[in-house]
This record gives structure tokens, C-alpha cells and sequence, in this order.
């Protein structure tokens, strides 16, 4: 953990020292064990005379690693990564994509046409940094908030709006909420609603992972500062630590779980300083800084493979949306903190202000890249309309590999009632036989 | 320290005779019938449950190398020794110890299968399990399902001791099936003694859903068979009948099979009637067709678990056999099971669903 700054250590010492010398008669334990550990199984450490308590102020905060400031400016010329052009043009493209599609879709649940929908907005920079440090068959394991991982693996805007519509063409045949992608080719595991879950679920996938011969894939695990106070985060960090798997476990510290401020999720110097204390690799970040986060994550990932550790990365970000459509997030926080993450500390802003000072970016370009991207999602949003929800038979397969017995007649049940009934039903919007 | 065990040595040693003897009392409370038919041909040799279990890990350790075995203490070998040797044969890497957190060691386990690899996870008591209902419930059992058959952990099996002991009190004592019973996904099988604990894990771990193993821990050494020595399974939704009668149908699992069995042996020395009794071994999903067509048969049911009656599993038979054999019906479905208190420790005796309670509620039926 960041302890006090070096200088201060050395005079606490010294002090320490000192003072020790001048006691040693009074205190001959202290010279006899000359800082030996004690020989407890469960910690290494010396003994000491002297109590002292520690608290969340023993060690300064942990600092927040930046590339770029606020104008999109590289801050120290060593720390640029050497991302070629293409990948930089693509990695805000990305971005560009993802917030129309948030602007989109957010709508179109206000109007009806979606039951729900989660917006990603002031955190777009979390996913495209770390989506662009890992190798596309790294095993990606998510919350909800990292639809723009998805994008630049290069799962489709169709594929994604089809899943939030549920029609017959979703891989997950319309059984999950809106928002709950998931796609094997690609190696981005079916997200589910229970918070940190996933989150020991990494950890065995990295140890299966680091059991394959000649192993060179790592597991990303994404979750967010309140789900970190879930039981499931912790037993993932422990056995992360203890049977040293390769996952980068990556929080999103946006400031909010709904209504509920960090204040009163945590107590301690936020979710990276869990780190080392549970024997983790540890870094924080700044979200908001995509350079940042992919610095970050491409050691997180080296690190892991070559030497079968796990790695926190904690980055700092704030929630510029509602938490969901089923939530205002004025009744909680003031418009104006809202803008000025919006306005100051956008992603997007500071990325495209790299892009610019690196001349491969410009005003033209990004004009007709929100064009094309507005067009795709509102394209492709009337095409899955008007597309069939699945068979209502979906409904009762892969349950089992094999449909059980007691499940088949359950099909044939509603079989013989949906013949008797057929106009009590929606079936018109549903595909048939 | 060593000088007062010496000293009281004698006392020690009277101490531990008699707990022994209380513990021999307490547990006592069936007969184990030894299964006779071999499923498959073949060498075969003397294995208790605990040896069976141990074997049937070996053999899937053998031959997929993806499989590990983990759970707590199962490095040493288990606190029931059922993992014996395994890691000195294997590696560390393959049978380990995991910290002591079932949310994690089923979370983990899930996430192994979902990686592709074969995962035996072991939770030390059935009572410890509820940590990781959720994972279980909320992520093992649907994963294919709310992923549309992208993903799933079918290659994983968690392995639990269950039910009484003797002295187990409420925490070593729970069969904690009919929780699991109400979850679309999953598989919960419970063998009966060594031959079918090997044949059915064996199918829990190449089944391709996530299965719970549940392994009623008073047979790990009182129950002991000719078991075959090569890998063989038992089909899992498969209920087996082991004995033939047509006065009444005896349906249990676990060690109430054996109970039943006695109960079915008294019923024919004592009234000179005959009862089928059926090990129903999958509690889900479980075998309807075999149960109901034995009921048809013998128009009486008698259903009997060491788990509390209020929901139990008895009553999800209870309510499908009496919708499915109505008319073949000539008495009301009978459930002896443990009573709606926490499983206690000193009256065990008074807890369980004994063979005099079976007995009594057996007889009452024929009379009906």
C-alpha cells in the first residue's frame, strides 16, 4: 500500500531508533529480537513495544495514474503508448458509436419501444482503453457497463440492439433483460443481473486458463465500486491471490451504485486499496484518461500471464448517466456536479483532443462519423423491430443439454393450451412452427 | 502437556469409549442392505462409500486432464478422506485447498467450467452450502439457459456431505435437497451406498449440467460393497426399484433406503405383505414414469426423507403422484419425514423418521 511518503518513513525510523537505543535496558526484548519476524504461521512480522493502531490515514491515499490532462495534452512524453493510428482513429470511433447508441436506445426506451436500457456515459474511455490493451481471445467477464468492450471486440451494433429487443436473431433467444449481452465467438461471457458474480467465476476461468499448455490468454473481470462490497468480490480477490491465477480485475469506481455515494460503500482509500492487503498487484487510474487505462491494463495483462498473478486496477471515473431507465438521478445528486463531469472530465472530449494534436483527427471527420454511427443504431433499431421474438417453445429449451421428461410435457401442455387459446396470446409477434 | 494426557490417559480412554459407544447408539438407527447386483461385469473390489467416492475421482483425474478437485482441506485428503491421495498422485495444481468461503469455491467452480475445464468442487458440510446458493441458483443452474446455449458450466459438480450422523446436531446433520429441488437447470442426485455413489458421480462429472452431489455421510465407512474397479455410470433422472411388492410403494434416497428396506423386510415378516421399494437416486429431475407405475401397481405410497416434512421434497411427489394415479389410489400418500424443527442434537433419536415410524405409518395405510 502507498505508505507515507519515503522521507517520512526514514525519519520514523530513525526516531524509532533512537529511541530504542536509549531503552535498551529498560527494554532488552526489543534488542533481543532485532527485528526478527515472530515465528506466528499467520503473519511475517517483528514484534514492537510501542502499540500503534492503524486506520484509513496510516497510508496516503493511493494516486490516480494519468496520461493525458484535460486538453487531451500527454502529460510525461515517456508514458504515451505507441498505439499506431488506426487503432487510436478506432478506439474513438468506438466511443463516438457507443454514446449514439446510448443516446439512441435511452430514447427509445422512453418511448416504449425497449423495456430497459443502461447508458455507459463519462465511462467510455474504461472500456475502449482496456478492450484495446487485451488480446481479442482474452476471456472477458463484465457487470453491465462495458458495452463498449463489446464494440471494440467487434461484436455488431445489429447484434447488440437485437439483443435488447429479444427478437429471434439474439444468441440469447430474448430470455434476458435488455443490456445482458453476451458472445462466445468473441470470448465475452453472457453477462447476468447478481452483482460480483462474476467475479469468482474469472478467477476459476484464469486458473482453468492457466492450466492450458503454453498459456499466453489472461481473464478481464469488470465490476463496479459497489458491487466490490458483495461478499463474492472478496472470495475473488482471495482466491485470485492464493492460487494465483492470471486475472486482471478491473472496478469501475464511477462514485455511485444507484443512489448510494462511495461515502457509504466504503470506508477505507476506495476498492484499491483491498489490494494489497489481499497480496494484489495494484494500480488506480484515471477512467476518464483511455491512455491511462490501457497503459494500465497492457502491464496488468503481461504481468499476469508471465507470472500467473492476478492484478487490481481501479479506475476512477464518474457515472455522467442515470444509473438505468428506471432511475433519476436528480433526486440524488446535484445537475451541476453532473455537468461538470459532462463538460470538464468527458472521455470523449480528451481523446479527440489527442486525436487532433496528433493530426489524425478532425472536425470533418467527426461530423460524418456521429453521422454514420446515429444512422447505424437507427437503421438497425427499425430493422430488429421488425423482427420476430423466437418461438415461444424457446422458452423451455437448453434449460438441460437434453429436454428432462417432466419438461417436455410442460411444452406439450402449453402446446394444447395455446390451440385452445390462441387469441388470449401475443403469438402474431412470435415466430412459428 | 504430554505428561497430563498420560495421566489421564485411563480417563481419556473411558471418555472416548463411551462417546463411542453413544455415537454407535445414536447411529444405529438403520441396517445397511448392500447392493448385490453388480452394474457393470468385471473385476471388483471391497470399497466403503468414502474408497468409492475416492475412486471414481481418480479415474475422472486420470483420464481428463482438465479436472481438478478443490474445496476446503481436500489437499490432506478431506475431513472424510474422500479425496485420499489424490494430490500426491496429481499434482497440487489439480487437487488443492481453496480459502475457507463456499461463494467462492462454487464461484470458482462455475468459472473453471466456463473455461472449459472439469470441475469437482467439494463443500466440507451440505449445512455450509447455503453461501453458495446464490451462485448455484442464480448463475450454475441458469447459465446456458439466459446465455442461449453460448455458455454453460455443465462440466461442473459440487460434491457435499449430507444428512444424520448421529451427532451431527444442526449444523452436520442437513439434507438440504428440496432447496435445490426448485431449481429449473440443475441436477441433484443422492447415492445410496459405494456402488451407486461411484456410477453416479461418474455421471455427475461427465454430465454436461452443473450437478449437485449430495453423499449421506454416515455410509462413507459403515457402508461397504463389491464395487466394480473400471469406470461405469448410472443413469442420472433414473429411479431404481429394489425390491418388488404390490401392497405399498416405499420411496426414499440416501440413507432412508435402508431404513425403508428394513421396513419393507419387517412389513413381510410381520403383516406377510410385500412393498416395492424405490430408490429415486435424482431428486431432480426425477424419474415420474418409474414411481408412477409403481403406485398404479400397488395403489398405496409411502414417501420417507430425513428432511424436514413442511416442503420436503416428499411433497412435490406427493402432489405429482396423487394428479397422475388417481384412480389407482386406495389411501392417502403417506410422508414420514423429520419433523419442522432445526435438526437437534441430543434427541436425534426422536427426530429422525425411523423404521418404527415408517412401520406405524405403513400400517395405518394398509388399514386404510
Amino acid at each position: 500500500m502507498a505508505l507515507r511518503t519515503g522521507a517520512s518513513v526514514l525519519r520514523l525510523s530513525a526516531l524509532r531508533n533512537a529511541y530504542r537505543v536509549l531503552s535498551t535496558n529498560t527494554r532488552p526484548e526489543v534488542a533481543q529480537n532485532k527485528q526478527k519476524n515472530a515465528e506466528f504461521p499467520g503473519a511475517k512480522a517483528p514484534y514492537v513495544t510501542e502499540m500503534n493502531f492503524l486506520n484509513d490515514t496510516s497510508y496516503d491515499p493511493i494516486p490516480i495514474y494519468r496520461v493525458l490532462d484535460n486538453n487531451g495534452a500527454v502529460l510525461d512524453s515517456r508514458e504515451e503508448p505507441s498505439i499506431d493510428n488506426d487503432q487510436l482513429v478506432n478506439m474513438y470511433k468506438t466511443m463516438v458509436q457507443l454514446t449514439q447508441m446510448d443516446k439512441i436506445l435511452y430514447e427509445s426506451q422512453r418511448q416504449g419501444r425497449i423495456s430497459f436500457y443502461m447508458t455507459n456515459y463519462g465511462e467510455e474511455g474504461i472500456h475502449v482503453g482496456s478492450a484495446a490493451a487485451l488480446d481479442p481471445r482474452d476471456l472477458v467477464f463484465a457487470q453491465y457497463r462495458e458495452v463498449g468492450v463489446f464494440l471494440y471486440r467487434g461484436v455488431t451494433v445489429t447484434e447488440l440492439i437485437n439483443q435488447c429487443y429479444g427478437n429471434h436473431e439474439d444468441p440469447g433467444k430474448g430470455r434476458q433483460m435488455p443490456v445482458h449481452y453476451g458472445n462466445k465467438q468473441r470470448n465475452l461471457v453472457t453477462l447476468s443481473s447478481p452483482l460480483a458474480t462474476q467475479m469468482p467465476q474469472a478467477v476459476g476461468a484464469a486458473y482453468a486458463l492457466k492450466r492450458q499448455p503454453d498459456n499466453d490468454r489472461c481473464v478481464i473481470c469488470y465490476f463496479g465500486d459497489g458491487a466490490a462490497s458483495e461478499g463474492d468480490a472478496y472470495a475473488a480477490f482471495n482466491f485470485a491471490a492464493t492460487l494465483d491465477c492470471p486475472v486482471v480485475l478491473l472496478c469501475r469506481n464511477n462514485g455511485y451504485a444507484i443512489s448510494t455515494p462511495t461515502s457509504e460503500q466504503y470506508k477505507g482509500d476506495g476498492i484499491a486499496a483491498r489490494g494489497p492487503a489481499l497480496g494484489i498487484r495494484t494500480v488506480r487510474v484515471d477512467g476518464t484518461d483511455a491512455l491511462a487505462v490501457y497503459n494500465a491494463v497492457k502491464q496488468s495483462r503481461e504481468y499476469a500471464i508471465a507470472n500467473n498473478k492476478p492484478v487490481l486496477i481501479e479506475a476512477m471515473s464518474y457515472r455522467v448517466g442515470h444509473h438505468s431507465t428506471s432511475d433519476d438521478s436528480t433526486a440524488y445528486r446535484s445537475v451541476e456536479e453532473i455537468q461538470k463531469w459532462t463538460k470538464d472530465e468527458s472521455p470523449l472530449q480528451k481523446f479527440k483532443m489527442y486525436l487532433e494534436s496528433k493530426g489524425i483527427w478532425s472536425e470533418d471527420a467527426e461530423k460524418t462519423c456521429l453521422k454514420e454511427s446515429r444512422d447505424t443504431v437507427v437503421r438497425t433499431m427499425q430493422e430488429a423491430e421488425k423482427k420476430k421474438r423466437p418461438h415461444w417453445k424457446e422458452m423451455l429449451e437448453d434449460v438441460y443439454y437434453e429436454m428432462p421428461p417432466r419438461i417436455q410435457k410442460q411444452m406439450q401442455q402449453m402446446e394444447e393450451h395455446l390451440k385452445k387459446y390462441p387469441d388470449k396470446y401475443p403469438l402474431d409477434q412470435y415466430q412459428t412452427d | 502437556m504430554a505428561g497430563l494426557v498420560t495421566k489421564n490417559s485411563g480417563l481419556l480412554v473411558k471418555l472416548f469409549k463411551n462417546v463411542n459407544d453413544c455415537t454407535k447408539r445414536l447411529s444405529s438407527h438403520f441396517i445397511y442392505y448392500p447392493d448385490n447386483e453388480k452394474p457393470v461385469e468385471g473385476e471388483t473390489a471391497k470399497m466403503n462409500m468414502m474408497q468409492a467416492i475416492n475412486n471414481a475421482m481418480d479415474i475422472t483425474l486420470k483420464n481428463d486432464p482438465t479436472a481438478v478437485l478443490f474445496g476446503e482441506d481436500v489437499a490432506f485428503g478431506g475431513v472424510f478422506r474422500c479425496a485420499l491421495g489424490l494430490q500426491e498422485k496429481y499434482g497440487k495444481d489439480r487437487v488443492f485447498n481453496t480459502p475457507l468461503c463456499e461463494q467462492g469455491i462454487a464461484g470458482f467452480g462455475i468459472g473453471l467450467a466456463t473455461a472449459g475445464a472439469t470441475a469437482i468442487a467439494e463443500i466440507q458440510f451440505a449445512d455450509y452450502i447455503f453461501p453458495a446458493f446464490d451462485q448455484i441458483v442464480n448463475e450454475a443452474a441458469k447459465a446456458r439457459y439466459r446465455s442461449g446455449g453460448q455458455f454453460d458450466c455443465g462440466a461442473l459438480t459440487i460434491r457435499t456431505p449430507c444428512s444424520a450422523v448421529g451427532h451431527g446436531g444442526l449444523y452436520h446433520s442437513q439434507s438440504p435437497e428440496a432447496f435445490f429441488a426448485h431449481v429449473p437447470g440443475l441436477r441433484v442426485v443422492v447415492p445410496r451406498g459405494p456402488i451407486t455413489a461411484k456410477g453416479l458421480l461418474l455421471s455427475c462429472i461427465k454430465s454436461r449440467d452443473p450437478c449437485l452431489f449430495l453423499e449421506p455421510k454416515i455410509l462413507y465407512r459403515s457402508a461397504s460393497e463389491e464395487v466394480p474397479v473400471e469406470d461405469y455410470t448410472l443413469p442420472l433422472g433414473k429411479a431404481q426399484v429394489l425390491r418388488e411388492g404390490d401392497a405399498a410403494t416405499l420411496i426414499g434416497w440416501g440413507t432412508q433406503i435402508h431404513v425403508l428396506l428394513e421396513v419393507a423386510q419387517l412389513a413381510e415378516e410381520k403383516l406377510g405383505v410385500k412393498c416395492d421399494v424405490i430408490d429415486l437416486q435424482s431428486i431432480l429431475p426425477w424419474d415420474e414414469e418409474t414411481v408412477c407405475n409403481s403406485v398404479k401397481k400397488t395403489g398405496r405410497c409411502l414417501i420417507s426423507h430425513e428432511a424436514p416434512l413442511t416442503s420436503g421434497f416428499g411433497a412435490e411427489l406427493a402432489a405429482t403422484i396423487q394428479e397422475e394415479c388417481f384412480l389407482h389410489l386406495e389411501a392417502p400418500i403417506s410422508r414420514v419425514a423429520g419433523w419442522d424443527a432445526p435438526f437437534p442434537h441430543v434427541f436425534e433419536p426422536f427426530y429422525l423418521p425411523d423404521k418404527w415410524r415408517c412401520y406405524e405409518a405403513l400400517t395405518q395405510m394398509l388399514k386404510y
